[in-house]
């Protein structure tokens, strides 16, 4: 039971989208409808938990100074693999997600936990806290999908919420909307943490 | 023509920071001061242009003869590494003053994800040399003129009152969503 604290990590208290604010730019690029935010978080949750699980196993076997690269080179390794297995089964997704994907290897949410958490601790921890901060930033993603997609659109994973014509705050789906819907979400989220407490 | 085009395009029209969304890290992280946004903004062309110059050359001497193209990521994000470090070090040797000017901004620009989506975005787009290492300083000097402008008004920023939930990255996002918002002002102007 006492892993459990490694998943929770991530959802809340360590949120690597709206506490440590890391991997900004998949989180204001892709966040125009909430269905992308779920594809993308899937995708980084996977590359997480598997880099975190090999970099775990690996850590007494890579020499401290070279580190950096072969996180790297284990981190590629799984982002190549969701990049061919993505374009194969789901091409819409892709092309939606399209440069963001090969990207996933820049992530510093990636790098960072395993700098931080994988080459320190030991590999159940690791998958868990890979699989906690990568449902946290699913999670924030695809709020911030939702709302964009509600506000800009008029719809939420594709379901038409307003009449077919009803005029829509168009603003929302464009880049501006990105930068404000997840500046006023941090904000809120500062707020919900001082009154918690956490 | 075609060599303006682009560059108005790469500066304003598809502001690399507020329109494409690559490279938000150090656009938050180093926009505190016009000095540091300036040091950064020509360490970040210096480096983008190297960089698509030798990921051209891999791309289409190295991976497509061997058939090899699913290496792209893996092979680009090493060769970009590799390059900050050689940088870092014939900067240190050969123009020591230019080294402590940029020193310090250099090791930030691998973790920029501006120069590797650039990179592979400029073999999609199967532009040719000149073109690719046009395209790639043109993009970068977006981005340090959008940094700059952050940073100018940043600078105001710090010395306003503000709510103290909004302070810090709250501000910085809402500050950019507005100048993101005045750069759509120029879309239209090139396809």
């Amino acid at each position: 039971m006492g892993n459990i604290k490694y998943l929770t990590n991530g959802l809340l208290k360590e949120n690597p989208t709206f506490v440590i604010v890391l991997g900004t730019c998949p989180t204001l690029a892709i966040t125009t409808a909430a269905v992308n935010g779920i594809g993308m978080g899937a995708a980084t949750t996977f590359v997480l938990v598997f880099s975190n699980m090999f970099i775990s196993l690996l850590k007494n076997f890579i020499p401290d100074k070279v580190r950096i690269a072969a996180f790297i080179v284990v981190i590629a390794t799984f982002v190549t693999i969701v990049d061919l297995v993505m374009k194969a089964y789901t091409p819409d997704l892709y092309k939606a997600l399209g440069i963001f994907i090969p990207l996933i290897v820049v992530n510093c949410i990636i790098l960072g936990r395993a700098e931080a958490f994988a080459q320190k601790n030991d590999v159940v921890p690791s998958v868990l806290d890979g699989l906690g901060m990568g449902l946290g930033f699913t999670l924030a993603i695809t709020l911030i999908g939702s709302i964009r997609e509600i506000l800009g659109n008029g719809s939420i994973f594709g379901i038409r919420l307003l009449a077919e014509h009803a005029s829509t705050i168009l603003i929302f789906v464009l880049p501006p909307g990105a930068f404000v819907t997840y500046g006023f979400l941090i904000a809120i989220v500062n707020r919900i943490k001082s009154k918690l407490n956490i | 023509m075609e060599y303006i085009l682009i560059i108005i395009s790469a500066v304003l029209v598809n502001n690399v920071v507020l329109v494409q969304f690559l490279g938000i890290c150090p656009f938050l992280g180093v926009s505190n001061k016009i000095e540091t946004s300036l040091g950064m903004g020509v360490a970040v062309i210096f480096v983008m242009s190297l960089a698509n110059l030798v990921t051209y050359l891999i791309q289409n001497y190295v991976l497509v003869p061997l058939h090899i193209e699913f290496m792209q990521t893996i092979t680009f994000i090493f060769v970009i590494a590799f390059l900050v470090q050689v940088v870092e070090i014939i900067l240190k040797k050969a123009a020591p003053s230019l080294y402590q000017a940029l020193g310090i901004y250099l090791p930030l620009i691998t973790t920029n994800c501006a120069v590797l989506g650039i990179a592979i975005l400029a073999v999609q787009k199967d532009l040719n040399l000149v073109m690719s290492v046009l395209y790639a300083a043109s993009i970068a000097t977006g981005f340090t003129f959008a940094l700059i402008l952050m940073a100018g008004i940043r600078e105001q920023l710090a010395l306003a009152d503000t709510p103290k939930g909004m302070k810090g990255f709250p501000l910085s996002l809402v500050t950019a969503g507005l100048l993101s918002l005045a750069f759509m002002g120029f879309s239209g102007i090139v396809k």
